[in-house]
């Protein structure tokens, strides 16, 4: 049964969908925090891809291309949660009146000119 | 047989986890949804004979990242909601109708590239274990890039530092935090 005989393009396919997934998360979502969570789900796409043609092609290169992706997601997570954060350090307090708001909603992203 | 019931369930789960992670109602089920859709792709990276990919997906992905999200998360207050009100009406409009064109031609692509390639397998470079094969590659070919990632590591922590360092208080900072 063809259906059940896994195929590289079915790896590929699913990796599409994950990105794309992770692409409509970025466009969509107000919160930083989630926008991120999207490069997440984009990078991890493409680390599949990355592995599936590392078993196309029989070598182990692709692997480790994925492995250096997981290294630079791990940098930038750093980077980018401290960034969130010291933006809300400067945008968090609820303005009088206001109801709560989104701390981390990326309408926000004035507070960066300072 | 067997690979494709776990190809065909761990697809289900990653697919259903991202979207739950999209359509979730506040942050912290979107980061659950994550930590779900991480483990599922650790499962597809044992189906691709990736076994030191799959240990490190689930130790530093699903373990030390997705903790720092939640973290921050926490951090921030979960009780607020999340702003909808849409100020870019246009952005919202047009990225749905974007998203499925990519979809469509990512597939495209995929299908012409590879509907008919086959797995050419790494029975032979796993022959001695798939972390020595990795080790080898990455201690010989890919030495210069490692040394870098050891760099981009260290400007990574101390750029966090410096981001994540409070001022030393001076009176106006003082008032913001009083405020």
């Amino acid at each position: 049964m063809s259906f059940f005989q896994v195929q590289p393009s079915h790896f590929l396919g699913l990796a599409a969908i994950l990105f794309a997934t992770g692409t409509a998360a970025v466009l969509l979502r107000k919160n930083a925090l989630r926008i991120f969570m999207g490069i997440e789900l984009m990078l991890n796409a493409v680390n599949l891809t990355l592995v599936t043609f590392a078993k196309i092609h029989g070598g182990l290169d692709g692997q480790v291309l994925a492995f250096f992706v997981m290294v630079v997601a791990a940098a930038e997570v750093v980077v980018g949660l401290g960034i969130i954060v010291a933006i809300f350090r400067r945008k968090g307090r609820v303005p009088a009146g206001a109801t709560a708001v989104d701390a981390a909603s990326v309408d926000d992203v004035s507070a960066l000119k300072g | 047989m067997a690979e494709g019931v776990v190809f065909w369930l761990a697809a289900i789960a990653s697919i259903g986890s991202a979207v739950f992670m999209f359509l979730a109602r506040d942050a912290v089920r979107a980061a659950l949804g994550l930590v779900m859709n991480l483990f599922a792709l650790a499962v597809l990276f044992v189906l691709l004979d990736a076994h030191f990919l799959a240990a490190v997906q689930v130790i530093v992905y699903a373990g030390a990242i997705m903790v720092l999200f939640l973290f921050v998360i926490m951090l921030l207050g979960v009780d607020r909601a999340d702003d909808l009100t849409e100020r870019l009406k246009v952005q919202s409009w047009l990225a749905v109708p974007l998203v499925f064109g990519l979809v469509a031609i990512t597939y495209l692509s995929v299908r012409g590239a590879a509907a008919t390639t086959e797995f050419a397998g790494l029975d032979e470079a796993n022959a001695s274990g798939n972390v020595e094969g990795i080790g080898r590659l990455l201690f010989n070919e890919y030495l210069f890039p490692f040394e870098v990632t050891s760099l981009l590591l260290i400007v990574a922590a101390v750029g966090a530092l410096v981001i994540g360092k409070r001022r030393r208080a001076s009176r106006t900072d003082r008032e913001d935090e009083d405020a």
